[in-house]
């Protein structure tokens, strides 16, 4: 009996230890820094951009915690929206941030104006991990700043049941048949980028003639949206809600999952692809502990988690050749065999930007310019004038009546 | 008499000095904005610019004066029904007045969506029923709708205040005098409540206006209000210099809507001379 007992005992210690050795990660005792623990990293990412939850399935468990737990540092985790708002952000200053996720062409931007710092790699021994396709792309050539996080490329998603025949083409957000039934991005940026493909511009021009012709073709397009959004594309692609919208391959999959009638396309005019980087602010007050999140997250172990959870393409190699990914790496819409007509965003000039700016605004305004509104002023105003002067009249019959 | 005002000015110092912080430095940052360009330079630059935001303008105060008008429609017999009710039901519809607003505001803006949307749950229901559909979402009505759901209390809270404090006395005394049930209303009751119609106006119709949540997810992003465009300055385009400038503008607009309302309820004592 007392046998039975110790070996149940036994059994259930060493299960307990392979739930636990079932996160193995690479050079632990890289984790291992005293004089850190108690010490908090403020962690700036993206929405729905990180694998936070348990789920065994996809190999995911939450990346955070598990940080948290190896090194004794305290995560402060937020979200930004866009890079714009990053950038708006990092620029005031009024905020602290050891790690940062921002995209490609607003890394130049940060170098430039100098809010982030350079990276020493050989802090990070896990940056061999990172495939050679990723590594001094024209945004950081030399491998200093950031270390490739999630890659990813725009596309068209479109509902099977919804849109007759598969797309190949931008211009089918400009068909008046499924007029209500389309969506576009929120952000000047990428909606610009659909404009101008379809006018076989590049994303990166300095034309501002171009640019205009651009926004004339988004107002165009304007009477058939069904709303400008971000995030909400999910709720409305899933539900059938609407039929077409251009979004990210990898946020795709996911869609695709909960809703099996979406289908994908790379419009054969060319679309975005994006590298979302790991950088360390200039004003960041624990480098140390950064650097020890940035090689974190280059473990296969926590890159796998992080690429099952996005959804995203992975600039890990370990991870890309792992059997857990191979379902990923399977995926023809993540990993298309044709080749895709891709363009990267650069960083413009101030000029540029400005204007697409304001062309934005313009956009944005645009609409619904009808008369009806002017005449409704016109009637209200009236109607207020009339009831002032009626009680002026009023109110000085009632005083003739004192006067006298 | 002098230790009177050296107390009173001693206890009102933190207010003074709350407004100063919180009201007057804020406003004075964005007048600095909005005449300067990104270099810092005194420009008129922005300023000129405006032309193009006029209809956006008009369009969103049009919008906030509708919605306050159909709240004022809307909270003014259930204010008056409130105040008349017992002291139980009048705890009660308190209680389902304010309800909602236990509730994030983001949330129940968001479960409009849910609700308006082509495959929503109105329309999903009309479907159930053999009707057809109604397009709902993305229209100027729903904008209109989530701005008197959501404001809706602001407009009822000072009807019901002052219409709870009312002297009973006075509307008996016109009863008594042959005033019908008409005149009661619009000689007593109406002239007596417009404080709190200034009131729920002024709460309404301010953030009506200058909302940018609204308008966003029950429009669709296509209903640019100026409280989108002004957002849009300080998240995406980083240029504070135009926010500025057309929250100052909005902020003027504001000021002369409400002069013009402060005519209609300027109290002139039933042309009595004070």
């Amino acid at each position: 009996m007392k046998k039975l007992v110790s070996v149940l005992a036994a059994s259930v210690i060493a299960a307990v230890c392979v739930s636990f050795s079932a996160f193995a990660f690479d050079n632990e005792e890289y984790y291992d820094v005293p004089e850190l623990k108690g010490t908090t990293l403020n962690v700036y990412n993206w929405g729905e951009y990180i694998s936070d939850e348990e789920d065994e399935e996809y190999y995911m468990f939450d990346v955070n915690s598990a940080f948290e737990e190896l090194t004794g540092i305290k995560i402060n985790y937020t979200n930004f929206a866009s890079n714009e708002d990053l950038y708006a952000k990092l620029k005031s200053g009024g905020s602290s941030y050891d790690i940062i996720i921002p995209s490609d062409y607003m890394i130049s931007r940060f170098i430039a104006e100098g809010l982030i710092q350079k990276i020493d790699m050989n802090n990070i021994p896990n940056y061999k991990n990172v495939s050679d396709k990723y590594r001094g792309l024209y945004y950081d050539e030399n491998e200093e700043y950031s270390v490739p996080y999630c890659v990813n490329t725009v596309g068209l998603i479109y509902n099977k049941t919804m849109v007759d025949e598969k797309p190949t083409s931008w211009s089918v957000l400009w068909d008046p048949k499924y007029a209500g039934k389309i969506l576009m991005f929120d952000n000047p940026r990428d909606s610009f980028a659909v404009s101008q493909k379809l006018l076989g511009q590049s994303f990166n021009t300095n034309d501002l003639t171009e640019w205009r012709l651009a926004a004339d073709e988004l107002i165009a397009q304007k009477p058939l949206l069904q709303g400008y959004v971000m995030d909400e594309v999910y709720n409305k692609m899933e539900s059938g809600e609407a039929a077409l919208a251009p979004y990210y391959a990898g946020d795709f999959v996911c869609m695709q999952e909960i809703n099996p009638d979406l289908d994908f396309v790379y419009p054969k005019e060319g679309v975005n692809r994006f590298v979302d980087a790991v950088c360390i602010p200039s004003n960041t007050q624990n480098v140390r502990a950064a650097e020890m999140y940035i090689n974190f997250l280059l473990d296969p172990e926590v890159a796998l988690a992080n690429a099952y959870a996005t959804g995203y393409e992975t600039p890990n190699k370990v991870v890309f050749e792992m059997e857990e990914y191979a379902d990923m790496a399977n995926n023809k819409y993540l990993y298309p065999d044709e080749e895709i007509n891709t363009e990267y965003f650069y960083d413009l000039d101030d000029a540029t930007r400005n204007a697409m700016n304001t062309l934005w605004n313009e956009v944005k305004a645009n609409g619904d310019n009808s008369k009806a509104l002017y005449i409704a002023y016109a009637v209200t105003g009236a109607l207020i004038a009339a009831f002032l002067i009626y009680k002026a009249a009023v109110k000085k019959y009632r005083e003739s009546f004192y006067d006298a | 008499m002098y230790k009177d005002n050296m107390l009173k000015k001693i206890v009102s110092a933190p207010y003074y000095l709350w407004a100063a912080i919180f009201v007057v430095v804020p406003l004075a940052v964005v007048i600095y904005y909005a005449f300067t360009n990104s270099s810092g330079d005194f420009t008129l630059d922005y300023i000129k610019t405006l032309g193009n935001y006029r209809y956006i303008f008009l369009r969103s105060i049009w919008y906030g004066f509708l919605a306050t008008v159909i709240s004022l429609v809307i909270a003014y017999p259930l204010a008056y029904i409130m105040a008349n009710s017992s002291a139980s039901v009048q705890r009660i519809t308190m209680m389902l007045v304010m309800l909602p607003m236990w509730m994030n505001f983001l949330i129940r803006t968001y479960s409009w969506m849910t609700i308006l949307e082509d495959t929503g749950i109105i329309n999903s229901l009309l479907q159930r029923l053999g009707l057809s559909p109604v397009h709902m979402i993305n229209t100027s009505g729903a904008v209109i709708l989530g701005m008197v759901y959501n404001y809706l209390p602001y407009m009822i809270l000072p009807l019901y205040t002052v219409m709870s404090k009312m002297d009973r006395s006075l509307i008996e005394a016109a009863e008594d005098l042959g005033a019908g049930k008409f005149t009661v209303l619009s000689k007593v009751i109406l002239p007596l409540s417009l404080p709190g119609i200034a009131s729920g106006f002024t709460m309404v119709f301010v953030p009506s206006v200058s909302t940018f949540y609204i308008s966003k997810k029950l429009g669709g992003g296509t209903f640019a209000m100026i409280g989108d465009v002004i957002e849009m300055q300080f998240q995406t385009s980083y240029n504070y210099n135009l926010g500025a400038t057309l929250s100052l503008v909005l902020m003027v607009l504001i000021i002369l809507c409400m002069a013009v309302m402060n005519r209609f309820t300027d109290d002139d004592n039933g042309g009595i001379p004070a």
